[in-house]
């Protein structure tokens, strides 16, 4: 039972870090209409400049405040450079300028830091663990993120529905026409918006640091998962890429951890555990395709 | 007339090269040919038919693994699933391999094109992406580390092992390939698919269901990419899932883009492209891809219509929309 | 009368809180040319849209001869003899005005899973496109492209292309909105050469059109309609008058 609660609690910590990247991911597509397959390079700058911070420095603060500003200005100098001259693009020229900034970020991390994963410590402060119920102790740092991402989707939630800024951003998410006839300056509407995407990215890499290896692919490997949440949320709804994530968090890490075990029951050790993994790997694609198939749209269609 | 010379340049070009003291261009160029038949059954659904597939790496790596699995089963002298004798015959792998090219496309792409635009992105990616991961789970066929076919598949008697032969057995596939792309476009079922392609409401509204149009050529795309997959298996004499990485994926839409959407042999021009690039750039550095990344920026920031526009804008070639 | 070609039955669509389309019933016989007027806003293409099966209903039932057509999409309601203009064209721009007739004539003779015959060489199909374009005054300019067109030959390719669906019902929605004086009077020649042999239904601010072409003229207002009857019937309608006319033909 314990074990059982343990990975509820990984899946959910999971499920925050998706919920993370998702909701920039599906804001941007929603108000802008740009699918930025670089949204994973943000994630995976923040990873690097806290990891770095935290190595020449030793602070945590300085960590922290050096993710979020190295992806928050990689992320606007991309809205500047690349992404505003695609708003008025198809997809197509889209994924493949954003393809070419995976690229070419992939390749400058791998100049500055090697090809080496860099390994982060927990910072020594949140380094211990709580028993959260007879039996289940749980490490304090992936509570911490749990506690963060669900501060951000309140925050999120608050901004979107109460707030001036917010307004715009569901009108924008619906009725882009309409947004650009209220004359709002839609261009910063849109870097508040890609800044925000871009600032929770970072946020999730510099968390993530402590808990995987900070290395390159790391921004693809949870991007392509962050559209698997996005589809099955809806594109376009935060409320979705919440509840998505959340899904798909707990699906992936529940068939991760029981899977193999209930696989060996039936075959050998070893190609038990491995078809397990593979098949856990699949899981949330099955989901998907489920999904798929009982709502095109996904669970929480933005556009009604 | 520039079809013609592009003919004769592709079967003249193996004995040019060797000519010229140069016989290590001829793998170079049968892996030109290779991927210009993926880019080009890529450009079917992509270009034609304006289905943005970000998934075709599974039917390129699938192709592959048809081969390598069959060959491993006729090696073991036993039968795939209990079913299926192995074979090393090119002659049966690749219709095989077109065979499950186009199972998997109907498969994917029944689901998939019940979405459209940045959804229909997404989930071809993500379908390829679950396939990567199963092949990367089965290690009775190498798991992460894939396989070896220790030599190329046979055909009449040829010495397939031969770089030139190989060649020209790509060079036929190819030809094939571009002969009947060429006929399906300017087809009945390729004005539809265009047709589609512009405006979806109009198709409609003369009593056409796009979904079933779209699905064929969605097939017949993946057809052609598990025929190219098949080849490299046995070019490279090893399958991976790399080949099914989405990595892939993406080469094969950079071979499209830089040759021109939409044009019969824009991804001819794209995969030679890309493919002497990278030789060209591994050469220089192994930071190649920081060099790739703003050439493919600029391509797309500030062309129209890749290559082939290009060329047709300097009064070269002709475009073949 | 005998049983109507297009028989509608408390037909309703709700976006959110705004009723689009409130109870409407509505028959079109056989023959006629029945026009659809109505203040801006009205729900006039709402309605069209909705009998043309790309928006679904709330409520109420469509029937065209007799048989249900609610469940069907709009391709199988082309097939079963609906077709119908836009507002605003959707032609296909990089095809020329041969090829956007070309389809509709090969889609109108079947399915088109034929992978290897060049369908631009396609005496049968090309024939057709060419006789179509060719009732439509538009012959001299059919390999041009539609992008390269003017509006007004847009508009009138828009008509060709539903006349090539060879439609029992044609619904035109504002055939004449944008076109010069010229044209406008071209186009009533045309729909009152038509009159008799295909039934319409049309939606149009013209009046004077309207009334040189109409049998029946139905008045929808706030997505109800309010009257229907013949041209001299509606004029002097009061409930009219006061809800429409009063108010100016915008």
């Amino acid at each position: 039972m314990t074990l059982v609660l343990e990975q509820l609690l990984n899946g959910l910590q999971f499920g925050v870090m998706l919920f993370l990247l998702a909701a920039g991911l599906t804001l941007i597509f929603g108000i802008m209409g740009v699918i930025n397959l670089a949204h994973g390079s943000l994630y995976m700058v923040g990873a690097y400049a806290a990891a770095f911070a935290a190595a020449q420095t030793g602070s945590v603060i300085i960590a922290i405040f050096a993710g979020l500003a190295a992806a928050a200005l990689a992320g606007m100098a991309m809205e500047l450079f690349v992404l505003r001259r695609l708003y008025a693009r198809d997809h197509l020229d889209q994924v493949l300028a954003t393809f070419a900034l995976i690229l070419i970020f992939n390749q400058g991390v791998t100049i500055l830091f090697g090809r080496q994963p860099l390994f982060v410590s927990v910072p020594p402060a949140l380094n211990g663990s709580v028993e959260l119920l007879p039996g289940l102790i749980y490490p304090v740092y992936r509570l911490i993120i749990i506690a963060v991402g669900l501060a951000v989707a309140l925050g999120l939630y608050l901004l979107i529905n109460r707030t001036r800024i917010g307004m715009l951003v569901r009108a924008g998410a619906t009725h882009r026409e309409m947004v650009r006839a209220l004359g709002v300056d839609i261009r910063l509407l849109y870097t508040a918006v890609f800044g925000l995407g871009a600032l929770l990215a970072g946020l999730a890499g510099l968390m993530a640091g402590p808990i995987l290896a900070v290395q390159v692919g790391m921004g693809e490997q949870i991007l392509i998962m962050t559209f698997v949440v996005v589809v099955i949320g809806g594109v376009g709804s935060i409320r979705g890429a919440f509840f998505g994530a959340l899904l798909v968090g707990l699906v992936d890490t529940s068939l991760r951890a029981f899977l193999p075990g209930l696989l060996r029951q039936v075959m050998a050790g070893s190609e038990a555990d491995a078809l397990g993994a593979g098949l856990a790997s699949m899981g949330i694609y099955m989901l998907m395709a489920v999904v798929l198939l009982v709502r095109p749209k996904g669970l929480f269609p933005a556009n009604v | 007339m520039a079809l013609l010379a592009l003919a004769l340049g592709l079967v003249a070009l193996p004995f040019l090269v060797q000519a010229l003291g140069q016989p290590a261009l001829v793998p170079l160029a049968t892996r030109v040919l290779i991927y210009a038949i993926a880019a080009a059954s890529l450009n079917l659904a992509l270009g034609f038919g304006g289905m943005v597939s970000f998934g075709h790496a599974a039917f390129f790596g699938v192709g592959g693994y048809v081969v390598g699995i069959l060959y491993r089963t006729y090696v073991d002298d036993g039968l795939f699933l209990g079913l299926i004798p192995g074979t090393s015959q090119l002659l049966i792998t690749l219709p095989a391999a077109i065979l499950v090219g186009g199972l998997l496309a109907l498969l994917i792409g029944a689901l998939c094109l019940r979405t459209s635009g940045v959804q229909f992105i997404m989930i071809t990616l993500a379908f390829a992406q679950m396939l990567f991961f199963l092949f990367v789970s089965l290690k009775a066929y190498g798991g992460d580390d894939g396989m070896t076919i220790r030599r190329r598949n046979e055909l009449f008697g040829l010495n397939t092992r031969d770089d030139i032969t190989f060649y020209f057995i790509c060079l036929a596939a190819a030809v094939l390939v571009f002969l009947a792309l060429w006929r399906i476009i300017g087809s009945r079922f390729g004005m539809v698919l265009a047709g589609i392609r512009q405006n979806e409401r109009r198709m409609a509204a003369i009593g056409i269901a796009p979904y079933h149009y779209k699905l064929a050529a969605f097939v017949i795309s993946g057809m052609g990419t598990g025929l190219a997959g098949a080849l490299m298996a046995n070019y490279l004499r090893f399958v991976s899932p790399d080949m099914l990485h989405w990595t892939k994926s993406g080469e094969l839409m950079i071979m499209v883009i830089l040759g021109g959407v939409g044009t019969l042999l824009g991804p001819l021009f794209g995969a030679a492209a890309l493919v002497i690039l990278e030789t060209v750039l591994t050469s220089w550095t192994e930071h190649w891809q920081l060099i790739l990344g703003p050439i493919l920026l600029l391509v797309v920031l500030f062309t129209q219509g890749g290559l082939n526009g290009l060329f047709s804008r300097l009064g070269i070639g002709r475009s073949e929309r | 009368m005998s049983q109507p070609l297009l028989s509608v039955r408390g037909l309703r669509k709700r976006f959110g809180g705004l009723i689009a389309t409130d109870s409407v019933d509505l028959d079109v016989v056989e023959g006629e040319i029945h026009a659809l007027i109505g203040p801006n806003g009205a729900g006039k293409t709402t309605l069209l849209t909705q009998l043309f099966g790309e928006l679904s209903h709330d409520a109420g039932e469509i029937r065209l001869e007799g048989e249900a057509i609610d469940a069907l999409a709009t391709p199988q309601r082309v097939r079963r003899g609906l077709a119908r203009t836009f507002q605003i064209n959707q032609l296909l721009p990089d095809f020329s005005m041969l090829d956007n007739v070309a389809l509709a004539v090969q889609a109108r003779q079947g399915h088109s899973f034929r992978f290897f015959a060049n369908a631009r060489r396609d005496k049968g199909l090309r024939q057709r496109a060419r006789e179509h374009l060719t009732a439509a005054g538009l012959a001299h300019r059919a390999e041009v492209r539609v992008a390269d067109l003017s509006h007004g030959e847009q508009k009138q390719l828009e008509f060709a292309i539903a006349l090539a669906c060879e439609p029992r019902l044609l619904l035109l929605d504002e055939p004449m909105a944008g076109l010069g004086h010229a044209e406008s009077e071209q186009m009533v020649a045309m729909l009152l050469g038509l009159k008799g042999r295909v039934t319409m239904l049309l939606v149009e601010h013209d009046m004077d059109a309207v009334f040189a072409l109409a049998d029946r003229i139905s008045v929808l207002v706030y997505g109800r309609i309010i009257a229907t009857g013949t041209a001299e019937e509606i004029r002097d309608n009061q409930d009219v008058r006061t809800a429409y006319l009063g108010e100016g033909d915008a």
